[in-house]
């Protein structure tokens, strides 16, 4: 197995990896320059999941996404799963790491979500230092991705971007930028998209995420947006995209599609498009 | 904020909001808490209609989705694996009233995990039939057969390899009467297999460790032995041998 640890992704367009599209990313990947996996479907023993991840990384630059690790937990991390993890990354060395800003266990039980927390000092703290247990265990830098949320909570005392800016400060992680989830976030939580972006650390991020959305209401009729991953990305995700790579240039764009997962040439267009917002920047 | 109160209430339809949780403008927010709550079971409930597929069929989707979410919030995963997910499951469906007229159901449900579980197992080599010829030659009751880790087998009285069968396909619906199913992952897919006869008891010895001779004695008169490592060679499944 090679080593990409070292390379890196490529400022390319990538998709998260759907075992129904081994065959077509096989035969003709088009625009797609890498892979994204979820880390906790390669857990397993043996099968055709790790045989098809290998036959991948012969191929392309991998990206490992964890989805349960629950930095933001009150708790300790899960040192069995940090360890699940580790073995992961030590036979695939793939060429990115990335976990997110939430929580997902506590107290044993695995809530299979991306929780929020709220952005206080010791919030900030406790987050910081699984960050530096997670990049002491595995023995590499990480990217933290910014949440998509619905609520708010009233002790918060710090803006999103400036808790993700102290992050990457204190711990040297790097972050992944997923700015669907800056939209989402942006009209659920009643501010501008283009601030958000204008406040966040551009120079710290080593990966951007694009998905799609739903749209609801919340209590009092007003917009409530969920990261749905269901769908194509929208425009106005696409416009904040654009403005993200003229202002920071080119980096690894990910469309992420998860739920209603499409026929792959679907999910190539989307990437085709991100193609041609990253290209004319290189 | 604290998240002993979140958890619970994002499990509990009943629980209250936990304190703290607001709208951007300080407002409480249930609807917006209850995208969470919605996102938990509905994510949950997907890993185990993705890992029982079997008795979704037999008890349809609505019913399932709704015992789904009961035995989540029971339940809920004690691993961020999702693949292993459910290991309760078949227990608690075999104490679960509304499904008491269908005995065979729990078994179901181990067969399923059984499959689940064979499909995720380490991959292994077979032992090649060059060396059964040269064992024939041996006191082959003597020896213990190593099985690949991928086989599972899910001993019943009920006919499971033939419920099985027909929730796949367009077979005859069963007989009535035991059947023991034997799971096998030649290469990437696990089959289920009826065992043929008295193979339940002789396979349940030799995942034991138990020596052939000693499971062939536990599996008594009925016992098929040449129909059983048959079955086990042409699956794959026999990957050593020890003394």
């Amino acid at each position: 197995m090679l080593d990409q640890t070292l390379k890196g992704l490529p400022a390319k367009p990538g998709v998260g990896y759907k075992p129904q599209h081994f065959a077509a990313i096989m035969a003709d990947p088009g625009p797609v320059g890498w892979l994204e996996v979820h880390a906790e479907n390669y857990m397993g023993a043996g099968g055709r999941p790790l045989a098809q991840l290998r036959h991948l990384a012969e191929r392309f630059p991998i990206s490992v996404h964890g989805v349960g690790l629950s930095i933001g937990g009150e708790g300790p991390l899960d040192i069995d799963h940090l360890a699940r993890l580790k073995s992961l990354c030590s036979w695939l060395n793939p060429a990115s790491f990335s976990e997110h800003l939430a929580w997902s266990t506590h107290d044993g039980a695995y809530l299979n979500d991306l929780l929020p927390l709220p952005y206080t000092p010791a919030t900030l703290a406790r987050v910081c230092n699984h960050i530096d247990q997670v990049q002491e265990v595995l023995g590499r830098r990480m990217l933290l991705e910014n949440p998509s949320t619905y609520i708010a909570f009233a002790e918060t005392a710090l803006e999103e971007t400036d808790f993700l800016t102290e992050i990457a400060r204190r711990t040297g992680c790097g972050l992944l930028l997923d700015v669907n989830n800056v939209y989402v976030s942006g009209i659920n939580q009643n501010y501008a998209p283009e601030a958000y972006l204008d406040a966040f650390p551009l120079h710290l991020v080593g990966e951007i995420h694009l998905g799609g959305h739903a749209e609801d209401c919340d209590d009092h009729g007003n917009r409530l947006l969920i990261d749905s991953h269901g769908a194509e990305v929208v425009d106005p995700v696409w416009a904040l995209y654009a403005r993200v790579i003229r202002q920071g240039g080119p980096k690894p764009t990910l469309i992420e599609w998860d739920n209603d997962v499409p026929d792959w040439l679907v999910l190539a267009a989307e990437a085709a498009c991100a193609a041609m917002i990253l290209e004319p920047a290189a | 904020m604290s998240q002993t109160q979140f958890a619970a209430a994002l499990l509990d339809p009943e629980a209250e909001l936990p304190a703290g949780v607001v709208d951007s403008l300080g407002r409480p927010a249930p609807k917006r808490f209850a995208v969470y709550r919605n996102n938990v079971a509905s994510s949950l409930t997907r890993a185990l209609e993705a890992a029982f597929p079997t008795v979704r069929k037999l008890v349809g989707d609505e019913f399932f989705g709704a015992m789904a979410v009961l035995f989540l919030r029971a339940h809920p995963p004690r691993s961020q694996m999702l693949m292993q997910y459910g290991d309760a499951f078949p227990d608690w469906l075999a104490a679960f009233p509304p499904v008491a007229h269908l005995g065979y159901l729990p078994d179901v449900a181990r067969l399923d995990q059984a499959m689940r579980e064979s499909y995720h197992a380490a991959d292994s080599t077979p032992l090649p039939e060059v060396e059964f010829h040269r064992l024939l030659g041996e006191d082959i009751g003597s020896l213990r057969l190593i099985l690949a880790p991928s086989l599972r087998l899910v001993q019943s009285r009920w006919p499971l390899a033939a419920i099985w069968a027909v929730n796949h396909s367009d077979d005859k619906p069963p007989m009535v009467g035991a059947q023991d199913v034997v799971v096998l992952r030649p290469l990437f897919d696990p089959r289920p297999h009826p065992v043929p006869a008295g193979g339940g008891a002789l396979l349940s010895g030799l995942l034991q460790g138990k020596r052939l001779g000693e499971s062939i004695d536990l599996a008594g008169e009925s016992l098929d032995l040449s129909a059983v490592l048959g079955l086990l060679i042409a699956g794959k499944a026999i990957v050593g041998v020890s003394k």
